[in-house]
């Protein structure tokens, strides 16, 4: 099965299993006959894209969002980590703090977020980053205690800086890590980001999903559940590609 | 009387644990001149690797003095101690020649030179044609090597060794065996190695320090006096059988 293991091959399987989707999805519609404001066919929903909704600033909004809440979840995910790892005492009174603070529902605290800080992208963006940082902050730190002890010793022994004992040996030794962390949190970055515009948002795309669920229009509801998905598939591309440049294979965290 | 290289006197190391203390090492006293190979042996969790710490500086004693390059050479414990552990410790995301580097990385030493320093050691070791290879791409005997040659290559004054090979097979064990051997001959590094092999100690050493259990106590240290460079056949002659055998009795095993 060597032929399965090429770039080419695989690229071509995805691509086909995805028309596949597509196409099962185009018959079941035609064959039941199931009227298109329950389930509009795949051409239907292409279709919408002709309708006036402002598709691309909308789109862009939502990415934003994502991308926005996504980010600053990594940096301060790894940052947090970092600091937990540096300071003991840091580590034993926050962490517990963290943990239980994140129980909370974020999708409870939308309406609070908005409250304080009006409509708008930057709520959103807040709600994103909140429910996706933790599995960040936790395989960081999971990573960073990953390193062998004599490890540690070998370059102390050599009077190496806390500094560089972290850029040469506890963040990339931490990488694998944390990109397993950042996998997880592109799923949960999504959700919070339209979860904020399901609660209050004057523009992206589920506030466009609401606006049209009034009038019915379901082609452009799927329309527009389709790119909301089609950015964080982007979002995780980029993930990937990323690991791959910075993580040998061996080491992937799968 | 001349002053030791290495000069400790009664040194004394205990660790808190639930309350209880544990004597680690207790009085301790070794004079090393430079360019001897100290093989210390002992029971395992008899503290030699407390004493091979409290060297390198990443721990302190209780009490007691630690004195090294007393007789005027001059040292400096940052860059003169090159060490070496029973895991090899290479860093899976960087290839063999930059694993080799990171002491020199770390020490700030100058990158071109250290690369050609690190190449002749890769080759020394034994792994030329390696240093694009990651250390997975090793066994367990050829990363041991590259280990060896990052402790080399910042020509620290002392190598300290803690059971290097303790994780090998016997047959590579003994080719590693006579490898250091004659690298240490090449070199006239001081040489501090800790094994819990009675062969290997006296093979090795110009001199075998015995500890006792713990608390790590010095049974005996003796010169061993065999020609240098010592083969394998050396173990089946008579003197060798009786430097092994005053260990054995040391220990409690005749």
């Amino acid at each position: 099965m060597d032929w399965l293991k090429s770039n080419w091959s695989r690229f071509a399987i995805i691509v086909c299993m995805h028309m596949l989707v597509i196409v099962v999805w185009q018959i079941f519609v035609v064959v039941w006959d199931i009227p298109s404001y329950v389930m509009p066919s795949p051409s239907e929903t292409l279709n919408s894209l002709l309708v006036d909704y402002n598709w691309v600033h909308n789109a862009l909004i939502t990415a934003y969002e994502i991308f926005g809440g996504y980010f600053i979840a990594v940096f301060v995910g790894v940052g947090l980590a970092l600091l937990f790892s540096w300071f003991k005492l840091l580590n034993t009174t926050m962490m517990p703090l963290v943990v239980s603070l994140n129980m909370i529902p974020k999708v409870a605290m939308g309406p609070l977020f908005i409250v304080w800080m009006s409509y708008g992208v930057v709520p959103n963006i807040i709600i994103a980053f909140t429910i996706c940082f933790l599995p960040i902050l936790l395989t960081t730190e999971r990573g960073l205690k990953e390193i062998e002890p004599d490890l540690i010793d070998l370059v102390r022994a050599l009077r190496a800086s806390r500094w560089q004992i972290f850029t040469k040996i506890q963040l990339p030794g931490a990488l694998p890590y944390i990109f397993s962390g950042m996998k997880v949190a592109v799923v949960l970055a999504v959700a919070g980001a339209i979860v904020g515009e399901f609660i209050a948002s004057e523009e992206g795309l589920g506030y466009l999903m609401l606006q049209v669920q009034v009038t019915l229009d379901t082609a452009a509801m799927f329309m527009a559940v389709l790119l909301i998905t089609m950015i964080g598939v982007v979002l995780y591309l980029i993930v990937l590609v990323l690991e791959r440049a910075f993580v040998i294979s061996d080491s992937r965290v799968q | 009387m001349a002053k030791s290289f290495i000069s400790l006197k009664g040194v004394r190391k205990t660790y808190q644990v639930r309350g209880q203390e544990i004597v680690a090492v207790s009085d301790v006293s070794l004079e090393i001149d430079e360019g001897d190979f100290v093989s210390l042996v002992g029971p395992s969790g008899c503290g030699k690797t407390t004493l091979l710490k409290i060297l390198a500086g990443l721990q302190s004693q209780d009490s007691g003095t630690v004195n090294i390059g007393e007789d005027g050479t001059d040292f400096d414990p940052a860059r003169d101690i090159g060490m070496v552990f029973q895991q090899a410790l290479l860093l899976k995301w960087r290839k063999i020649l930059d694993n080799v580097l990171l002491p020199a990385e770390l020490l700030g030493l100058p990158p071109r030179e250290s690369r050609e320093r690190a190449l002749e050691l890769l080759s020394l070791v034994g792994l030329e044609g390696f240093e694009d290879k990651y250390p997975y791409e090793l066994s367990g005997g050829m990363q041991q090597r590259a280990a060896i040659a990052r402790s080399l290559i910042h020509d620290p004054k002392l190598i300290l060794m803690d059971e290097p090979f303790g994780a090998l097979d016997a047959l590579t064990r003994d080719r590693m065996n006579l490898e250091l051997m004659q690298l240490w001959s090449e070199s006239r590094k001081t040489i501090i190695f800790v094994t819990h092999s009675i062969q290997e100690a006296v093979f090795l050493g110009t001199r075998v320090a015995v500890l006792s259990a713990r608390p790590a106590r010095m049974a005996d240290n003796f010169e061993v006096d065999l020609p240098m460079p010592r083969k394998l056949d050396v173990r089946t002659n008579r003197e060798f059988g009786n430097y092994t055998l005053r260990i054995y009795k040391l220990l409690g095993l005749d």
